[in-house]
């Protein structure tokens, strides 16, 4: 599939190389943003499920510039990356929407707790806020829509499910994620840099307690 | 002439305002670890106001929202207030904005009320020192990080300088207002069509670039969301990509959000807009119950207008 490319606004752009959550693609984003960082002009560049978002200085590069770039890097054999760490992370499996989840999934709660705690995930990407790591694929029969209006309020520690995605809120923000549990391991650490627990291409078993 | 001492006492906080934080140009490069850039939200008025005292753009200001702080001088120094016209004084006299003023030990800068603006900018000669975080000085209250230790400021805070202010301290330096951003009620903010603005049907995208949309009381340095005609998307759920400021989300209630400094830095919703850099400072003026429209604008004739804006920092001598 040949990659898509967006500007978002006049100093940021979208490159998309897929639409699925996998592996392999992820990696190859992940290859990709670390060559476009060594540009110059290019500023930042954040590695999604399956695109990366390139930050960019105008006046030292262009839009076309790294249409070109990003044309020219794909064509290159990926880089096999470093396989991350592994992390174990304890969850207490009581969150407010366990019941309505597993009702939605025509699952009982427990069957829900054994299929999510069963997989090792990836770290596909670590965004939205500070420490919070996207992580998958979700096994097919936990997959449910995100909620259709988000909470204003998630309390940090909530272990959430949407789509092919699960994660663990490591702040109190708004989310519009499936909360079935709770973990007491913090993910955002103020004074590490970074400042995350969970890093992209790390590896996540989570164990029910 | 005698120098200021680094981490020198110069302002006293004796009424904090509502929302008064310490910003910089913000920590851009943590995106990839959750961490929004932060900073000054509309990044034009802390420039200028860093210019007029003799600054480089990115030291650290005051950002004030909606009313503005009593700050008493501790030593002498050289302020300049920017951004939204909260009326400055000094002493209970209106000083001028886009102005470096000199303040006298003992004198007060004060606000005496709202004309226009929703946040303004104070910079004092030498920058404010503050807590450093991942490489900048801006408060990021989520996680209660930079500024002043990470928190708004509150009465009895004592604001200090970062480093010596350049001397002599020259006071009267002024960006005229035909240089200023273009400033005022229901601005039209320019904008890219964004990722997934195909995505929109016939009759939204006419409603997108015809409607106006109100800032609802959702809006912070965050974010704010918007209402307005509703929109509707064609296509599949997305998978979360990594955002900017300035990008407008189109969640499934169909009301957009524009992302602002502290924005979430990953996110599923369609992007169906990206409000250029030159159009952010107008936005961050904007109070939940103001309208805002957008005017669409390509990636080049946006470049060039923020190019025009940062020449006018130039003019500043």
């Amino acid at each position: 599939m040949p990659e898509k490319i967006w500007p978002i606004g006049d100093a940021a752009l979208l490159v998309e190389l897929g639409s699925r959550i996998d592996t392999a693609l992820n990696s190859r984003c992940h290859a990709l943003a670390a060559a476009l960082e060594k540009r110059s002009g290019v500023r930042e560049a954040f590695a999604g499920y399956s695109t990366v978002t390139v930050h960019y200085d105008p006046d030292r590069t262009s839009f076309s510039a790294i249409r070109s770039a990003v044309a020219k890097l794909l064509k290159e054999k990926p880089r096999v990356g470093p396989s991350g760490r592994l992390h174990r992370i304890p969850v207490t499996y009581d969150g407010p929407d366990l019941a309505e989840s597993a009702d939605l999934l025509g699952l009982a709660a427990a069957d829900l707790v054994r299929l999510h705690s069963q997989p090792i995930y990836r770290v596909f990407m670590v965004g939205f806020v500070p420490g919070f790591a996207y992580l998958g694929p979700l096994p097919p029969q936990l997959q449910l829509p995100r909620r259709r209006v988000p909470r204003t309020h998630v309390p940090a520690g909530s272990v959430a499910i949407a789509g092919e995605q699960t994660g663990v809120y490591p702040l109190p923000t708004p989310g519009g994620w499936h909360l079935i549990g709770r973990t007491s391991l913090p993910m955002f650490l103020a004074e590490n840099d970074p400042p995350s627990l969970l890093r992209p291409g790390d590896r996540v078993k989570f164990h029910p307690v | 002439m005698a120098r200021t001492s680094p981490a020198e006492p110069v302002l006293r906080v004796e009424k904090p305002g509502l929302l008064t934080a310490i910003q910089d140009l913000g920590r851009p490069g943590h995106r990839k670890f959750g961490v929004p850039p932060s900073g000054a939200m509309d990044r034009f008025a802390l420039a200028a106001a860093n210019r007029l005292v003799g600054n480089p753009d990115g030291a650290a200001g005051l950002e004030c929202a909606l009313n503005g702080p009593v700050l008493l001088a501790l030593q002498p120094c050289l302020v300049a207030v920017t951004g939204a016209d909260f009326t400055p004084c000094v002493n209970g006299a209106e000083v001028p904005l886009w102005t470096g003023v000199y303040l006298a030990a003992g004198e007060r800068l004060s606000f005496s009320g709202r004309r226009w603006g929703a946040r303004c900018y104070v910079a004092v000669a030498g920058g404010l020192a503050g807590a450093r975080w991942l490489g900048s000085l801006a408060t990021y209250l989520l996680v209660e990080k930079g500024g002043f230790a990470g928190r708004t400021l509150e009465a009895g805070d004592t604001l200090a300088l970062a480093g010596p202010a350049p001397r002599p301290l020259i006071a009267g330096r002024h960006l005229s207002r035909r240089l200023l951003p273009v400033y005022g009620r229901a601005p039209a903010l320019a904008a890219v069509p964004g990722p997934h603005h195909a995505r929109l049907d016939r009759a939204s995208r006419t409603s997108l670039w015809k409607s106006p949309f109100e800032v609802s009381r959702d809006a912070d340095r965050m974010g704010f969301r918007l209402q307005g005609p509703q929109l509707q998307l064609r296509g599949a759920e997305l998978l979360s990509i990594g955002l900017t400021a300035g990008a407008v989300q189109l969640p499934i209630g169909g009301q957009p959000i524009l992302l602002m400094a502290d924005h979430q830095t990953a996110g599923g919703y369609p992007v169906i807009l990206g409000v250029t850099r030159a159009a952010l400072p107008l936005a961050a003026q904007l109070l939940p119950g103001e309208q805002l429209t957008f005017r669409e604008s390509s990636v080049s004739e946006a470049q060039d207008e923020w190019r025009r804006l940062r020449a006018a920092l130039d003019l500043i001598a």
